[in-house]
């Protein structure tokens, strides 16, 4: 299996791990990630806020690259994946753009290829069947928050992998690999995503809402698959706990850290020292539940 | 031959454009053209009048009239020349005015252009010959599909008349919908109470005939004379001795079977009959749930049964009858895709319910006798949230259209949950009120200002449990901000949609369906409760959603058309049908594949007497059943031998009209 990889600006930024966990879990599947030579800006926020045409331009130069590789692409990041999928949604049901956009690119994208999320494709039913030979570290005691946010799945029509109310992919890696998720309401409600910089005060209610709602519903740790969800969710625990005069600490993971470790990848827990909250009160949850060993 | 031109201004609409003096002129000295006149409106009774007088003064045997489309009147110009004597195919039209006046702006070329039509049309009435129409017998007795209001309405109005009617339906009880409902908006009559006297008036009517349990499988035949074929269903309960005393019903060790009437709100047993007020009052067995044919062993009903009237050997009856018309009055489906109302958790959490089935829960003669109360802990709510438009007008997750009786009934919903339950806090979130009807926005003011009903602009975007509560988080769109109310239920209405089996009927019955499968009706305006079918017309909200008063007024003029046609002594087949020269014709079949209407039968003929192995020599041909043909030329554009042939557009016809334009065009080069 052989993907060209798309890391985007935040996989080599703010979230790092999230990088590199998916860089390490594909290694152990056997899955090969290509990155993309020069790939560019997928346009997230400020290019399809202000120019309809950028926007598909912009992801359209990375996916003519990887044309002409011949592979199909894995975008870790929700909105990078979002962005590239409109795109090659846009390109494939219009050719007059199709034709106007390749002009400007000196690799065009003739919608030979397809873009694919890391969620995806670390859980088509034969991966997931990989992943569940190599388990050495069953995640019990672990009872994760399957947190989608509200980019992934959405619009049904462009992205929309898993059902877009009631999605369970991610729910189900992690039961594969042992862990006991939680059934909660929260799943894809927004997490006020880059209004994070410019109006905070909404994140911070709109995160606590979350983190309030997975608690409530007795969740140890939330699993995201986006790094702007990760920041939101790590950086205002300590204001929207105070607004709510509620305890909201809770350890978040990118769901291919789990993967990760469960399957004892190698470099995946020197990982988890880059992040915001403490992860500690979650792997001794899990170490608690492991059977002793004699 | 002597030909006459008859060119109109239809006030300024040709004459504006076009220079009619010019048209006729040229006219007059077309071949075969004796006479040429204008005037301002020729299908006017002076304009008639002028006509039929040319006709005797000038002895003229066929007629061109140059004015509008043919399917506007056609028809008038072939009464006004059998009224002088002519055979009305003697006449025929050149549409200078939606194919020439409208479309082109003043100019010389416009004029040469209605010249031209009108030169063609010379060219096509030199070749015309007279044809004849055929009288064809009606049976004066109709069907009606479908037993809930519509068809209800339909078949007691044209039973009234004096036709006798069977109405077939195909559930055990008719009624529809309407008898699931509790009271119907503006004037809050209980359905019951309006309904049951109607089902009763149909039972007991001396000309109609109730076949419930039972569904149309087959229609052959054309207006006047259907000829359909219906499975009369095994109720396995023999109704001429059944006394309906109900004994059965309570003895069934089979429970706990969602109920269909009840939309699963209730149960009921493997012999059961929808309701108390069914009619037929007589219970059927499920036999998908009857223990005695799921595993040879019961027979409780029939020990218990008083007058022996169980009987499990009972087989479906394939019946075939002859009508004369049929109304379609199958209704609709409610939409119940639980996956695409997931962010309402419809099928997930138990206390978010569909307007439906809240229905029955306010229904006295329902599951819980009329009490309001919470499916989950049979708790009563003290607050309700009502959602409009679930599946209507969103192209997401359901269907584009309104469904156009939401608003009403969610009115309707919340003035009754306020009047039985006086604490209760009811919110409607809407995304705008229709309340277009005598009396419905009266009543919508009512439910909000003497009702305390709380609307609020905006959609929901989540239902979500918190405790035994849910949380409804929506927009407020004119606050212009996001809200959240804790309910204790959840009411959806769910769109209207069409029968899941409605494109399969429409094949049976050979009518058209639109994108979503609603029934098509002949003219969107002018011909609302006829279908391009003759002899086939529609009521209720098969055709569309439809509230009550709509229904009942299209099912009596669905009957009236019946009565119309019943009343007429016979049916005057068109004359312009298709034909085989079965001498030529080599039965390839090509004709009775490509025609819309299924007219085009294939039968064996004797080709020739005695072969040289003095043999009867047999072969296939195609052949037209003139009743069905309704003349639209397919069969004959695709017949490569040239045997199918269409009359009043023979092929010698349509050549002298393109020849006429191409001698004219070569010398304008």
């Amino acid at each position: 299996m052989k993907y060209a990889y798309y890391p985007g600006c935040s996989l080599e930024s703010t979230a790092k791990e999230f990088g590199e966990s998916t860089t390490l879990v594909a290694e152990a599947l056997g899955i090969e990630l290509v990155d993309i030579p020069d790939w560019n800006c997928c346009g997230a926020t400020s290019g399809h806020a202000l120019d309809h045409k950028l926007s598909i331009a912009l992801p359209a130069r990375s996916l003519g690259i990887a044309e002409s590789m011949g592979l199909d692409v894995v975008a870790p990041c929700a909105a990078c994946y979002n962005r590239l999928k409109s795109a090659e949604i846009a390109m494939k049901s219009d050719e007059v753009l199709q034709s106007e956009i390749n002009a400007d690119l000196a690799k065009p994208y003739e919608g030979k290829i397809t873009v694919k999320s890391a969620l995806e494709v670390f859980t088509t039913p034969e991966v997931l069947e990989k992943v569940k030979q190599n388990v050495r570290y069953p995640l019990q005691g672990l009872k994760p928050a399957c947190y989608y946010g509200c980019l992934l799945l959405r619009p049904p029509k462009v992205v929309g992998f898993d059902d877009p109310e009631q999605p369970s992919r991610l729910d189900e890696a992690m039961r594969l690999v042992g862990a006991e998720p939680v059934e909660w309401y929260f799943k894809n409600e927004c997490c006020g995503a880059s209004l994070g910089i410019s109006k905070s005060a909404i994140t911070v209610k709109l995160t606590g809402d979350i983190i309030s709602n997975a608690k409530k519903h007795g969740a140890n740790c939330i699993v995201t698959v986006c790094p702007l969800c990760m920041t939101n969710l790590e950086m205002r625990q300590a204001a929207a706990g105070k607004q709510r005069g509620e305890d909201l600490t809770i350890p978040v993971f990118y769901f291919t850290e789990l993967l990760g470790l469960a399957m004892e990848v190698p470099g995946i827990r020197k990982l988890f020292a880059s992040h915001l909250v403490d992860v500690n009160p979650a792997l001794d949850a899990i170490d608690s539940a492991q059977p002793a060993k004699i | 031959m002597r030909i006459g031109v008859f060119v109109c201004w239809c006030g300024s609409n040709i004459a504006k454009t076009v220079d009619v003096e010019k048209v006729v002129e040229a006219a007059k000295k077309m071949p075969g053209v004796v006479y040429a006149t204008d005037y301002k409106y020729m299908c006017s009774e002076p304009g008639q009048n002028m006509i039929q007088e040319a006709i005797r003064e000038h002895k003229l045997d066929r007629i061109v009239v140059a004015s509008c489309s043919p399917r506007l009147h056609e028809p008038t110009f072939q009464r006004c020349v059998e009224a002088a004597g002519l055979n009305p195919y003697m006449v025929e039209m050149a549409n200078i005015r939606e194919q020439c006046s409208w479309v082109h702006e003043r100019t010389p070329e416009a004029t040469q252009h209605a010249i031209d039509l009108v030169r063609m049309a010379v060219a096509k009435v030199a070749k015309n010959e007279p044809l004849t129409r055929s009288r064809l017998d009606i049976t004066r007795k109709a069907l009606v599909i479908g037993g809930g209001v519509a068809g209800i309405q339909a078949a007691l109005d044209i039973a009234d008349a004096g036709y006798p009617v069977v109405l077939v339906e195909r559930t055990p009880s008719i009624g529809g919908h309407m008898a699931q409902y509790d009271k119907t908006f503006p004037t809050l009559d209980c359905a019951a109470c309006i309904l049951t006297p109607k089902m009763v008036d149909c039972a007991s009517h001396p000309l109609i005939e109730i076949w419930s349990y039972s569904e149309v499988e087959e229609v052959k035949g054309f207006v006047g004379n259907f000829e359909v074929t219906v499975r009369r269903r095994a109720k396995s309960v023999d109704e001429s001795k059944c006394t309906g005393c109900g004994l059965c019903l309570e003895k069934c060790p089979v429970k706990g079977i969602p109920s269909e009437f009840d939309e699963g709100t209730g149960t009921r047993r493997a012999i059961y009959r929808p309701f108390p007020q069914a009619v037929p009052n007589k219970p059927v067995i499920d036999r998908e749930h009857c223990r005695y044919f799921q595993t040879g062993k019961c027979g409780v009903c029939q020990k218990i049964c008083p007058v022996g009237a169980i009987d499990y050997e009972q087989q479906d009856q394939i019946v075939t009858e002859k009508f004369g018309a049929i109304v379609v009055a199958t209704g609709f489906d409610v939409w119940r895709d639980e996956r695409a109302m997931a962010q309402f958790g419809y099928g997930k959490y138990p206390d978010v319910i569909s307007s439906l089935q809240f229905e029955r829960l306010m229904n006295a003669s329902g599951p819980t006798d009329g009490k309001i109360v919470r499916p989950s802990d049979g708790r009563t709510p003290r607050s309700i949230a009502f959602i409009s438009c679930v599946g209507s007008r969103d192209e997401e997750h359901g269907y584009p259209y309104c469904s156009k009786v939401c608003c009403m009934y969610n009115a309707k919903q919340a003035l009754l949950a306020k009047d039985k339950l006086h604490d209760v806090q009811t919110y409607v979130f809407y995304m705008d009120i229709r309340a277009n009807g005598k009396g419905y926005e009266e009543f919508v003011r009512r439910t909000i200002e003497e009702y305390g009903a709380n609307y609020i602009r905006g959609r929901v975007s989540r239902v979500y449990p918190d405790g035994d509560q849910l949380v409804v988080k929506a927009a407020d769109t004119l606050l212009g901000r996001p809200i959240e109310v804790r309910v204790d239920l959840v009411v959806l209405a769910t769109a209207m949609k069409p029968q899941s089996d409605a494109k399969e009927l429409a094949r049976k019955l050979g009518i058209s369906t639109d994108q979503y499968d609603w029934f098509s009706e002949a003219h969107p305006k002018l011909r609302p409760v006829e279908v391009l079918t003759d002899g086939i017309y529609l009521a209720g909200a098969c055709q569309y959603p439809k509230d009550i008063p709509d229904t009942v007024a299209q099912a009596s003029g669905a009957a009236s058309k019946v009565i119309g046609l019943f009343s007429k002594e016979a049916i005057l087949s068109e004359a312009t049908t298709a034909y085989v020269n079965e001498d030529t014709c080599v039965g390839c079949g090509l004709c009775a594949e490509v025609c819309p209407f299924g007219a085009v039968d294939l039968v064996e003929v004797v080709d020739r007497e005695k072969s040289t192995r003095d043999k009867q020599v047999m072969k296939t041909v195609a052949r037209v059943n003139e009743g069905v043909c309704k003349g639209c030329g397919t069969c004959a554009a695709a017949c490569r031998s040239g045997s199918a042939r269409l009359r009043g557009f023979d092929t010698k016809q349509i050549l002298a009209e393109i020849d006429a334009l191409a001698d004219v065009l070569s010398t304008r080069k």
